[in-house]
């Protein structure tokens, strides 16, 4: 494997190029299929059959704690990329544990708010609104997810193996990963809630 | 007893039964071979853990004609129903289960592994790359399409086929109309292996970017390669529609929720303008890398150059552009008024301007070419009239106005098979004939060949030019019989001719390769038809690091320029070369998949959370593994090179 050590480790061999190039190209089908879930749940917004609408169910307060804990994680993981480019292994390490606790946070109150939905009326089969929305939520959410038990298995390796060209490729792509969730999230601060609540 | 009385089919009959029996003794077969052969090992070494772009291609192409053969049974039993008026063959429930299954299996598990397999076994070759980028992603691609096409095809001897149609508008797919797990099978088959299809588009758009040989600019990848690319594009633009589409109506279906009913605000039209989102570009996702083995094919036997290479690349990425923004109208008679049809009409036709732009190119790449008539050739050229034909009739359904009277008449089903036929399959049979020597190292018998691409061409006309006409009288499609006062019957007897004209044809396919198996020439060159490409610098058959040294390039015609032009193709000298290592992962992975898809069809919930559980076991395995491949020696390719020269 040759490695080339003029660019940053996670770019250093031609196989990590491809791999963060293949997942730049996922990225964009994720785009398209949160594209989907957001035109479904437009045209479905008003939809409410007999069930509440966004400006009954809506709450600000978990909701703006929800984006400040995935927005404070979006700074931490590139906070932790930055480490890695300085060859910090300690500070990366702890900046990935912050994303994924803070990840983790956002998750809880995720899980509470549905809670909260489902005890007011506002569960998955109630409206085509409600099915929508869960629907978009749940779809982040389970991204969420994932991505903190793909973080997990990053931290471990980093521990194990250290700071191979391997390992830093698979951080910065789980760094893009969790940025474009961040990204998708900011979308539905603002159309979903925002623009629900108005 | 209980529990196993749901898997019970709904609508028996003693064909159904037949088939159970059938596949019980096949399975029975394949297992005793391969047990009395001693060929278990050799199954698992070099098929189902192999990550080699040129096996999987293989293995894409055998599942292709698998279910040609499974859809095309489907297809004669719907032509044999309507060819006579009120025959009782089939009922209706069971004619229902026929075209829907037919459609899927034609679309999903037939054309698109077949133009998987071109694009697996041709692309890395064509641009001078040892594999694609993620091989071991490709494995896991053909493994979920494949587990896919395994569940729909399990539907009609296990809980009853899908029912509401290729399509599966709702309501009527929705539980109240379609009471069977039939659909389900339908959501889960095409969820899964639409999960393979999305990574074979990561996967070769990353190839096609990352790994061209040195000197091979964008502008100099040869057309089939652009057709790939141009296709992958669409393919991660459009499946994830899909997926969501999917996952909507999965839900609809087992949890009761209100996307696609008509209670509770649910909108069933929000269904059919996914489904066609999605549906409208993968007809260009099938059709363009057939456009692109034309244009290979047609440019090899006419011995020039392609006409217009750069026109060739605009026009495939402005249809790839179109190709989203035409939806509508699949649709045009469902209400979304005036303004909206006009707007969808216009972007209709417009495709017709690249795709003419196309033909042209053919035409004058054929226009004082020294032609030679193979039956790769044979095929193109019978492929240009007859999809002209498809094509126009596309744009008389493209003019809303008009497509009041077309609309969901046999008018329609004439088209779109007069399209996908000479546009896709003559092309899959045409890349068939033309790369077989490559893949397997004989030419399949240009004889028998040509008789049946003029039987196959000529039944296509046969079965489907009737029903432009009784479509136009006003036969609707998906009808199970009709009466003898319409006056449609002799059409449909003519189109079951015509269907009988075509399998002969298919079965003359799989004779020829018998035939040629036994008694052709092993004794070819590794470029039998004076080509122009890369894929044919290298032996046949390849070897599994594809070219020994990699090839330096200076225009779209690299070999014929090394033939020709004095061109250097393979400066330099052995290095050792570095390959991917095999894995069971992505097969083991897969049946997980499929045993998660099977758990949700009939709502098994303990299995599908412990298969669901299985698949990110897989997913954490594949995360701690190291696996840095190996590296084939020198001497290693010194053996392998002298070998295969054949001195």
């Amino acid at each position: 494997m040759k490695i080339n050590h003029s660019l940053p480790l996670e770019y250093s061999t031609h196989q990590n190029q491809m791999n963060i190039l293949g997942f730049w190209v996922f990225l964009g089908a994720e785009i398209m299929l949160f594209a989907t879930l957001f035109s479904g749940y437009f045209t479905l917004v008003n939809r409410t059959g007999n069930g509440p609408t966004g400006a009954d169910i809506f709450e600000i307060t978990p909701i703006l704690l929800e984006t400040m804990l995935l927005l404070t994680s979006s700074f931490t993981i590139g906070l932790a990329i930055h480490a890695m480019r300085l060859g910090n292994k300690k500070a990366m390490n702890v900046y990935f544990v912050l994303t994924l606790l803070l990840g983790l946070g956002f998750l809880s109150l995720e899980v509470y708010e549905f809670i909260h939905y489902v005890h007011i009326g506002a569960g998955l089969q109630t409206s085509a609104f409600t099915a929508a929305l869960l629907t978009l939520l749940g779809t982040h959410g389970a991204h969420v997810t994932f991505g903190i038990f793909w973080g997990l298995f990053i931290i471990g390796q980093l521990k194990s193996r250290g700071l191979t060209p391997e390992v830093a490729n698979k951080s910065f792509i789980f760094s893009l990963y969790w940025h474009f969730l961040d990204v998708v999230w900011i979308f539905i601060f603002s159309f979903v809630y925002l623009k629900g609540m108005m | 007893m209980e529990f196993f009385e749901r898997f019970a089919i709904p609508h028996p009959s003693p064909a159904i039964y037949a088939s159970m029996v059938a596949i019980g003794l096949t399975v029975i077969a394949i297992v005793a071979g391969l047990t009395y052969f001693k060929k278990w090992g050799y199954l698992w070494r070099e098929w189902l853990t192999t990550v080699d772009h040129k096996h999987i291609g293989i293995m894409y192409l055998i599942s292709a004609l698998l279910m040609l053969f499974r859809g095309g049974a489907d297809a004669i039993m719907i032509r044999a129903q309507l060819a006579v008026p009120d025959n009782k063959l089939l009922d209706a429930q069971h004619y229902n289960e026929v075209f829907t299954t037919h459609g899927t299996v034609m679309i999903i598990f037939m054309a698109m592994p077949f133009i998987m397999a071109f694009m697996n076994y041709i692309v890395p070759l064509q641009i001078g790359a040892r594999d694609v980028a993620f091989p071991r992603l490709n494995a896991l691609s053909f493994w979920l399409f494949f587990m896919g096409a395994m569940l729909i095809n399990i539907s009609f001897v296990i809980g009853g086929s899908p029912d509401a149609g290729w399509t599966s508008y709702f309501p009527l797919a929705n539980n109240e109309f379609s009471e069977s797990v039939g659909t389900n099978y339908y959501m889960f088959a095409l969820q899964i292996s639409g999960l393979g299809t999305l990574m074979t588009g990561i996967n070769m758009i990353t190839t096609i970017l990352k790994m061209r040989a040195p000197g091979m600019t964008l502008m100099k990848m040869p057309i089939f390669t652009w057709s790939a690319l141009v296709t992958n594009i669409i393919i991660v633009f459009a499946f994830p529609v899909l997926t969501v589409a999917l996952i909507m109506g999965t839900m609809d279906r087992l949890f009761a929720t209100n996307f696609f009913t008509s209670t509770n605000g649910g909108i069933d039209m929000l269904w059919a303008n996914f489904f066609w989102i999605w549906g409208h570009p993968e007809v260009y996702i099938l059709v363009l890398p057939a456009f692109g083995i034309y244009s290979e094919i047609i440019s090899t036997f006419s011995g020039r150059n392609l006409y217009g290479y750069k026109s060739m690349v605009g026009s495939m990425l402005i249809i790839s552009f179109l190709s989203f923004l035409v939806w509508t109208h699949h649709f045009f008679t469902m209400g979304q008024g005036a303004l909206t049809n006009s707007i969808f009409s216009i972007t209709t036709m417009a495709i017709a301007v690249p795709t003419g732009v196309k033909i042209f190119n053919w035409l004058f790449t054929l226009w004082r070419g020294k032609i030679v008539i193979t039956t790769a050739m044979l095929y193109s050229l019978l492929f240009i009239p007859i999809f002209t034909i498809g094509g126009v009739t596309g744009v008389m359904l493209g003019m809303s106005a008009a497509d009041y009277q077309y609309h969901n008449t046999m008018f329609l089903v004439a088209h779109f098979h007069m399209v996908i036929i000479p546009g896709v399959v003559f092309g899959m049979l045409a890349g068939l004939h033309y790369y077989w020597p490559k893949m397997f190292g004989f030419i399949l018998d240009e004889k028998i060949g040509k008789w049946t691409a003029w039987i196959i061409s000529m039944s296509t006309l046969l079965a489907f030019m009737p029903m432009f006409f009784s479509g136009l009288d006003g036969q609707a499609r998906r009808m199970y019989t009709y009466s003898e006062s319409t006056g449609f019957g002799i059409w449909n007897m003519i189109s079951f001719i015509g269907a009988i004209g075509l399998a002969i044809g298919f079965v003359l396919i799989v004779y020829n390769i018998y035939y040629s198996t036994r008694y052709a020439s092993r004794d070819i060159s590794s470029d039998p038809w004076d080509a122009r490409s890369l894929e044919w610098a290298t032996h046949s058959p390849v070897p599994e690091y594809n070219f020994a040294i990699v090839p330096h390039v200076t225009s779209t015609d690299a070999l014929w320029d090394s033939k020709y032009n004095n061109h250097v193709l393979f400066p330099g000298k052995y290095e050792k070369i570095h390959m991917p290592n095999n894995s069971g992962i992505p097969f083991i992975l897969s049946c997980i998949f499929f045993a998660w898809g099977f758990s949700f069809v009939f709502g098994m919930w303990i299995p599908a959370i412990i298969t669901t559980i299985g698949i990110f076991i897989c997913l954490g395995h594949r995360s701690l593994e190291k696996d840095y491949g190996r590296y084939i020696s020198v001497k290693e390719i010194e053996e392998t090179e002298t070998k295969l020269r054949g001195v």
